[in-house]
């Protein structure tokens, strides 16, 4: 593809050696558009999205994000170039202990000293820009409760505030609703597609709910055995293209 | 009728059950050792009688000394806690293997063992032969002892701390010290808080000791006091312990109570 935002080439992730988890993807993203990543539980579609931001380090292949190959950085250019990128996590992973908006400032430690940031000294900008997220994702209000003191569907709202405030050229996020009920999950969706195209940024997310997936993204990845089986259209997703995903057919039914 | 035996739910643990008896076989023998006789015990008994009747009343007469070895004793407890602690921070970093690799853990963890392998006033006694006797001495050696305690807690907590915040924050870019600040501190505030004044505590009991060896506070007035029978004095003295030690516990509950109000939930 030309001009893509993130391309993956020939990535390979073994964890155990001689038993790759990931086999050879090549993937590219448009610099924009919402990419739902399909398959069933442990095809490596959570390997995947961690490698590109090396949560997880690749056993081959390159991740190509903004003309650098991120498998390729030493760790301070790593470090800046995960600057760039949000990430949403299925647990949340907010630091439980500290404020909303301490989790959301924590957006922004990668640009921040740390002698600032321990004294919570940040920029005033970055701090209008959380009191504006905070709006935006629901939690007007809440700035100064504990992340531990919220609902699942909050502390996802949190999370995915804290990765929009990195001010990121590409938002993945890992099995964003699995932890959450139906409506929340939409509500959810629904906010990381418009961040997305608010901000103009690709957003890649995981999951298994195949119905979420083609109610929102624009194009569906779908993985199995550690390679990808589908890559179009949700429309163009029919039952042949599942039982490939998935395997089986009885719970098509 | 079935005649097969009742299933077992709990299967009898034979190594468990020959602990137990070689641990009662122990004691019974380091019982016989000890050379226990009845009229052992009643010549205690007297002897005990004789010295508390020369303790009472207690005499603080010579409250000058009393007072000058108890502010030495608070001098060493808190310059050795704040000084131990805050080597205790780093050390008890560098020990935690969730975040840092073998070669640093090792050096850390060893350093840290080797803190905690001697007595303090054993530790007191080489500080004396190095830095002479005094305050100095005592200081030297209570920080290394808190090393030991408190970088070993320290280094506990961290390995406790959940992994996935610290993901998070590393995700976003944040260099190792802002991973620290925001990812695992937070994490352990409370934990390290309430370590840190109980090693206090444990300090201010072990600096009335370590004047006994000539390392400052109290315990040099206390040792020479029984070495002379002014047995009142001792009374005196250890009257004195007493109420340092209950007020360095209310302290301690005081600086615990300023910051259980953001600390609250910690405690699950």
């Amino acid at each position: 593809m030309e001009n893509a935002a993130l391309s993956i080439r020939d990535l390979t992730k073994e964890y155990v050696r001689g038993k790759p988890v990931l086999r050879g993807i090549s993937l590219d993203f448009a610099g924009s558009g919402f990419t739902a990543i399909i398959g069933p539980s442990g095809t490596g579609k959570s390997t995947l999205i961690r490698c590109i931001n090396r949560l997880v380090e690749p056993t081959a292949g390159s991740v190509i994000f903004e003309n650098q190959d991120i498998v390729a950085l030493p760790r301070r250019a790593l470090r800046l170039a995960r600057r760039q990128i949000g990430m949403v996590f299925q647990e949340y992973n907010l630091v439980e202990r500290l404020t909303v908006m301490e989790n959301l400032l924590s957006g922004r430690l990668g640009y921040v000293a740390p002698w600032k940031a321990w004294l919570r000294r940040f920029p005033q900008s970055d701090i209008d820009d959380a009191f504006e997220l905070l709006d935006v994702v629901g939690l007007a209000g809440f700035a100064n409760q504990r992340a531990d003191s919220l609902s699942g569907g909050q502390r996802q709202r949190v999370g995915i505030a804290r990765a929009v405030m990195q001010r990121p050229r590409l938002l993945l996020a890992d099995e964003p609703t699995s932890s959450l009920d139906p409506k929340t999950s939409v509500e959810i969706m629904t906010l990381l597609r418009d961040l997305g195209r608010a901000k103009k940024i690709p957003v890649i997310v995981n999951m298994h709910d195949v119905e979420l997936a083609k109610r929102f993204a624009d194009r569906v990845i779908g993985m199995s055995g550690g390679v990808v089986v589908y890559d179009g259209a949700p429309s163009g997703l029919n039952d042949t293209d599942l039982k490939s995903i998935y395997g089986g057919e009885d719970w098509l039914q | 009728m079935n005649v097969t035996a009742p299933r077992v739910a709990f299967p009898p643990n034979w190594r468990a059950r020959a602990a137990w008896i070689a641990l009662v076989l122990y004691i019974v023998y380091a019982c016989s050792l000890l050379d226990f006789t009845w009229a052992r015990f009643m010549v205690g008994l007297d002897n005990g009688a004789r010295f508390i009747g020369r303790m009472l009343p207690p005499n603080f007469t010579r409250w000058e000394i009393l007072v000058k070895g108890l502010t030495e004793s608070i001098e060493i407890a808190i310059l050795a806690s704040v000084l131990g602690i805050l080597l205790s921070l780093p050390i008890g970093l560098f020990a935690a293997r969730n975040l840092m690799p073998l070669w640093v853990t090792w050096p850390s963890r060893i350093l840290i063992a080797l803190c905690r392998s001697f007595h303090p006033v054993i530790v007191a006694i080489v500080f004396v032969k190095a830095l002479g006797f005094g305050a100095m001495s005592g200081i030297a050696a209570l920080t290394v002892a808190s090393i030991g305690f408190a970088g070993k807690l320290f280094a506990e907590a961290i390995e406790e701390i959940s992994l996935k915040q610290v993901e998070a924050v590393r995700a976003t870019g944040a260099p190792f010290m802002n991973v620290i600040t925001y990812g695992v501190l937070p994490q352990v505030f409370g934990r390290f808080l309430g370590f840190s004044t109980y090693q206090l505590d444990s300090n201010l009991r072990n600096s009335t000791m370590v004047g006994i060896v000539g390392a400052g506070g109290i315990g040099g007035a206390l040792f020479a006091a029984f070495q002379r029978f002014d047995y009142d004095f001792v009374c005196a003295m250890l009257l004195s312990i007493i109420l340092l030690i209950f007020a360095g516990e209310v302290v301690a509950n005081k600086v615990r109570a300023i910051f259980v109000e953001r600390t609250r939930v910690d405690e699950e």
